[in-house]
């Protein structure tokens, strides 16, 4: 919903915070997941997941959540739904060139971005979506990457 | 194809340190003020069409924008007009939108842009369809004009698809993007353009300026990021045939940002369309002065015939002649 989407961008610092903790619990529990099957639990999390991110971000689980890194303000509710910033048609005052009565969802996550501890992070670039990834959890692919991250210990960052 | 014209779409040799073999980055590194313009693509199969709207520029530009379905609206395709203009010897800048096709067709049109001569591509989002004659249109949007930016240096610079698979020989071409910054966020549009050359710009054209104020304080953090020293910067200017034009593009054209006073000035003009060319040639002449402004890009949509003597009248060619089709002499 609009208005919650909007309050969310106004509570980026708290969401960032929150979902850092979450994010922890999931990762302690790895062992717990990997007993069960990554797949067998794929189902019920992802289920979890969408009614969370839809309700708070009007999230349309593109697979590849950047939630983090863009203000928490979903990029995919963007008309072209562009995942690296304002395209140049911002109307004035930050309305959307295609949906005018919408607010731009990269002015709202450069707002939001502005809050959030990560705030430098609006600044990567982001590749374009993986399409094979469309309608899975974000959450259990960004958990198990930052495991095997941590395992062969080699560097990055993405998530939310 | 006869042999003139096979030589002249092949390009000179790439300079060391350069990217690609074409005179707009040979002009701009020579440290010259470049000058491009835009072609209006036309509504026909006609080849004859684009070749006189291109000579309309001849001696004036350092390079010719092929747009790509510019406004969402149909028209003969960027590729198309590249592939005329370049039997000629135009140096083309292919202008590549994201709207309508995918990461397949577009690796695959720069592969093929490239072949026949084309140095410069510039990588755009593109606007939305419903700015256009064909709302109706599936909008692509596979990638955004960062993500493209990224896969055509990589393609250069790794020799590689998007996927990884090698390249035999890869696109030599210099890279640009657009920016606007006239429009808001305002303060976020310098790490914008920071972001843009982290993706591979190497230059940029911006929307059209009619706010020196705001380009001013643009190019100031643009400055102070260290930012005109990794990208040249051309700015966007044109003219405006009258207020009442002016008036509707500046409410419906996404992302055009009008000032009242430029629209008082039109207004209050006996002969509004050469007002409006004045108003273009100060412009350019206060832009050109202007630190950390590498050229202009004219965008005269309908009065493309305007083009020369707006070049002329504003003097910041200098004594400086850009190459044409029958020139003699083939330097910058």
């Amino acid at each position: 919903m609009y208005a919650i989407r909007r309050w969310s961008v106004r509570h980026a610092r708290k969401l960032e915070w929150l979902y850092q903790r979450f994010e922890g619990v999931l990762l302690f529990l790895h062992p717990i997941w990997l007993w069960l099957g990554y797949d067998r639990i794929e189902k019920p999390i992802r289920a979890t997941e969408q009614f969370v991110k839809e309700t708070m971000f009007d999230c349309k689980m593109c697979g590849s959540c950047v939630l983090s890194q863009t203000g928490m303000a979903c990029p995919m509710n963007c008309p072209k739904e562009l995942r690296n910033g304002p395209c140049g048609g911002v109307r004035a005052h930050g309305y959307c060139e295609v949906k005018p009565d919408m607010r731009c969802v990269w002015v709202e996550a450069w707002e939001g971005s502005q809050r959030m501890r990560g705030s430098e992070k609006i600044q990567l670039v982001q590749p374009p979506v993986a399409q094979q990834h469309r309608g899975r959890s974000s959450w259990l692919r960004e958990i198990r990457r930052k495991r095997d991250e941590r395992f062969f210990s080699s560097a990055g960052s993405s998530g939310g | 194809m006869d042999k003139t014209s096979q030589d002249l779409s092949r390009l000179p040799p790439v300079l060391e340190g350069h990217s690609s073999g074409g005179r707009l980055e040979r002009v701009l590194r020579a440290g010259h003020f470049a000058v491009t313009a835009e072609i209006a693509p036309p509504d026909s199969a006609d080849a004859e069409e684009v070749y006189q709207r291109a000579a309309v520029f001849d001696g004036y530009v350092d390079a010719i924008n092929a747009t790509d379905g510019s406004g969402a609206n149909c028209h003969m395709s960027s590729v198309g007009v590249c592939s005329l203009l370049t039997r000629r010897g135009y140096a083309m800048v292919m202008q590549v939108s994201c709207r309508d096709k995918n990461r397949i067709a577009i690796q695959g049109d720069v592969l093929g842009a490239s072949a026949m001569g084309v140095a410069n591509i510039l990588c755009l989002t593109g606007d939305g369809v419903q700015a256009g004659d064909q709302p109706d249109a599936k909008p692509v949007f596979d990638l955004d004009c960062m993500s493209l930016l990224q896969m055509v240096s990589s393609m250069r610079d790794n020799r590689q698809f998007l996927s990884g698979r090698k390249l035999t020989s890869p696109p030599q071409v210099f890279l640009g993007a657009a920016a606007n910054p006239f429009g808001p966020p305002l303060d976020y549009r310098p790490l914008r353009l920071q972001k843009k050359i982290e993706a591979g710009a190497q230059f940029v054209q911006t929307q059209y300026c009619f706010d020196l104020d705001l380009l001013q304080a643009y190019m100031e953090r643009v400055r102070d990021l260290g930012l005109t020293e990794r990208c040249y910067i051309l700015i966007g200017v044109g003219p405006m045939p009258s207020a009442k034009t002016a008036a509707w593009i500046r409410d419906n054209v996404p992302g055009v940002h009008i000032p009242d006073a430029i629209i008082r000035r039109l207004l209050g003009a006996k002969d509004q369309r050469e007002e409006g060319v004045r108003i273009c040639v100060e412009m350019i002449q206060a832009v050109k002065e202007m630190n950390g402004v590498h050229g202009v890009h004219v965008m005269a949509y309908r009065q493309e015939e305007r083009v020369p003597e707006i070049i002329s009248a504003s003097g910041v060619l200098g004594g400086r002649k850009p190459w044409y089709p029958g020139m003699k002499t083939d330097h910058i």
